[in-house]
């Protein structure tokens, strides 16, 4: 076989591309895949509230605070309760000043004043990120610096972060923000600092009413697992298809 | 709360109402400025690409200049982007690791695909100009024909041969790049209107019209903006041309610039057609179909927005506009003033696409409202108000001038392509 310049040249130049794609490329591995792959999981954390339970307090959102050091007076928060007052009419008066952190000690909403008389149901609707088995934030971060463990928490790579906003806009929870002091999104990550060791997460640790619960959702005799496996259970706006793992006990249709 | 530990989007938003606690607007100005900043650079390439492509003739004056045009605003597409971002020191991340299932990710790939095109599009036009200019420049003294010399050399890349066969294949590559780039024009607008299109939690952004209008829209601004910045240009030129004493000449310039004028308009029409159309499609059938959020977006457009959408978008920016270019007996001036209503409702349609999805809560029980920054007292607030704005407008023009140095995109004898 005779090698002229130019044949050289061509396969040199095909051998150096090949080299230099890493054999990685090769092998895209669906999430289904990737999770034969190594071994079966034997963790997937879910959370129940129990919104039956719930007073009100705010504990659980200042305990986050101090925790994942938010800072506390900045108007953003990992964690929120809701308030609920559903008048006689129909309508529907929901707030969360400072996002419940002081409790709600005021009657009125937004400067308004509710007449008790005229209350015909009224609650409270704790918030956090619903670490979803189908993460509309994961799929839309560009540099994929926000995903999914292997047990089934959202994390937030805080190095890689370029701050886009992007998973911000595709929460329809809204449950991201930007953190005020390191600038990269931030949310909710069920104190993953914690229950990888054995610990409870901040907010649960601090309900005294035991509205806030974690759940191994892979363990079947997890005692929370079996509220969530046998009670009537219901997720935030599950139309949006992002399979959501938090779980409420008495959530009333109004909650948005 | 210390000066570091400003939340974003706090400075700009007002909430009414019930809105979570972590809502803000968080894409503001720029993230308008983005796609507006892309889909000039797209229309005014898909404009050059009427005479490179489907050899309309009478664009031929226009064609060059766009093209040269839609290099100087191709940087200013990405430098919005920049400006957004909360750490811009890791804005080549996207490129390093793109996670591909993010609309993102892609973009720098398309972009640099784009720049590509444009930037060989603009070299197999001029690359016999720039030997030309070489030969001229070759025994002149003289710092500046020292620098222009040493640019046109580069520019060449070597290659001199201006003989008719080498000509000929510039011009069949000029050709086949115009051509590749019209879709890569498209897909990169059509792109940026997918990034907002597949939000699901965004009521008013998910639709898989989005990228459609966008492309429509763009080549509407393109050619308003290329069509505007050429009127100026040329009757700048004869205003000078006219102290000197050439009355001749410049009658001579006005008459070539009424009819590509008239004939660019014809274009402009029918893709301003075809944009409205598409968007009053979207609008008619959210309220058709009346989903969940229907409520709340009704109570936008229809009451909070009404101004920004149906009185400055729609009326001034598209309806105004059409019957100022459709009524007989156009002028210069009347289609300046079209021109400008047109580049302003493009503009009004980027911001209540991007501010408009933002102005009411997730939960469907709240409001945001923008207040833009004006006097910026921090960079935060200086490059997402009014003046980081600016800045992305004023950019293109600046390179424009720059690159029309050495590129001159407005001198008849050259360039023949």
């Amino acid at each position: 076989m005779s090698c002229s310049r130019r044949n050289f040249l061509k396969d040199a130049a095909g051998a150096a591309f090949v080299s230099s794609l890493p054999l990685s490329a090769f092998v895209i591995l669906t999430t289904e895949e990737a999770k034969a792959a190594v071994a079966a999981a034997t963790v997937r954390w879910g959370y129940l509230v129990d919104t039956n339970k719930c007073t009100g307090c705010g504990m659980c959102v200042k305990a986050c605070k101090n925790e994942n050091e938010i800072p506390y007076d900045a108007p953003v928060t990992r964690t929120w309760v809701e308030r609920y007052v559903v008048t006689k009419d129909g309508t529907t008066h929901i707030d969360s000043p400072d996002g419940g952190r002081d409790g709600f000690t005021s009657d009125k909403i937004r400067d308004e004043e509710v007449d008790p008389e005229n209350i015909a149901k009224a609650f409270f609707v704790p918030k956090l990120c619903n670490q979803c088995d189908n993460p509309a934030c994961v799929q839309v971060c560009p540099v994929g610096a926000t995903y999914k463990t292997e047990d089934g928490v959202v994390l937030i790579d805080r190095e890689w972060c370029i701050g886009c906003g992007y998973c911000i806009m595709a929460c329809p929870y809204g449950v991201r923000f930007f953190h005020p002091d390191h600038k990269v999104a931030d949310k909710c990550n069920f104190c993953y600092h914690r229950i990888t060791k054995g610990m409870m997460p901040a907010c649960v640790e601090s309900c005294a009413f035991g509205a806030r619960r974690l759940a191994n959702l892979r363990d079947p005799d997890d005692p929370v697992t079996k509220i969530i496996t046998t009670e009537r259970v219901a997720v935030l706006k599950d139309e949006y298809g992002t399979k959501p793992h938090v779980f409420y006990l008495g959530l009333d249709n109004n909650v948005r | 709360m210390p000066e570091d530990a400003i939340v974003h989007g706090v400075e700009w938003t007002v909430k009414e109402l019930f809105v979570y606690p972590n809502e803000f607007i968080y894409w503001s100005i720029q993230i308008v400025m983005y796609p507006y900043m892309t889909g000039l650079v797209a229309g005014a390439f898909v404009l050059s690409s009427l005479y490179h492509v489907f050899g309309q003739k009478d664009l031929k004056e226009i064609a060059q200049f766009s093209l040269v045009f839609s290099l100087a605003l191709l940087p200013v597409a990405a430098l919005p982007l920049l400006l957004h971002l909360q750490q811009p020191l890791r804005a080549m991340e996207p490129l390093m690791t793109p996670h591909f299932t993010s609309a993102i990710a892609a973009f720098g790939i398309v972009f640099t695909v784009y720049g590509l095109i444009v930037v060989s599009e603009i070299w197999f036009v001029y690359r016999e100009y720039f030997v030309h200019e070489l030969t001229v420049l070759r025994d002149t003294g003289g710092f500046w024909n020292a620098l222009r010399r040493v640019v046109y050399k580069v520019l060449t890349f070597g290659a001199k041969d201006v003989s008719d066969s080498a000509i000929r294949v510039d011009h069949k590559a000029a050709k086949i790049l115009a051509a590749v780039g019209i879709p890569v024009a498209c897909f990169l607008h059509g792109y940026a209107g997918f990034i907002f299109g597949s939000v699901k939690a965004n009521a008013l952004w998910m639709s898989p019209l989005m990228p459609v209008i966008f492309i429509m829209s763009a080549v509407v601004s393109g050619i308003a903006l290329c069509m505007l910045t050429y009127i100026v240009i040329m009757e700048f030129q004869a205003f000078r041309q006219r102290r000197k004493g050439g009355t001749a000449q410049a009658g001579e310039t006005k008459g070539a610039e009424i009819d590509v004028i008239s004939k660019a308009t014809r274009y402009l029409l029918g893709f301003l057609v075809a944009a409205i159309s598409l968007e009053l499609l979207d609008l008619i059938f959210r309220g058709y179909t009346a989903m969940k959020s229907w409520d709340i977006l009704r109570s936008v457009m229809y009451g909070k927005d009404f101004i920004n959408i149906f009185v400055l978008q729609y009326t001034l920016g598209n309806l105004v506009p059409f019957v100022l270019l459709l009524l007989p007996g156009r002028t210069i001036k009347r289609i300046v003033v079209a021109l400008l209503l047109v580049l302003f409702g493009v503009f009004m349609m980027r911001w209540n696409v991007v501010i408009g999805g933002q102005a009411f809560s997730l939960s469907f029980s709240g409001y945001m409202h923008y207040h833009i920054p004006i006097i910026p007292h921090s960079f935060e607030t200086y490059k997402e108000g009014v003046f980081g704005a600016l800045t992305v407008i004023a950019t293109p023009f600046v390179l424009f001038w720059l690159i029309n140095k050495f590129v001159p995109s407005l001198r008849r004898n050259i360039g023949k392509a």
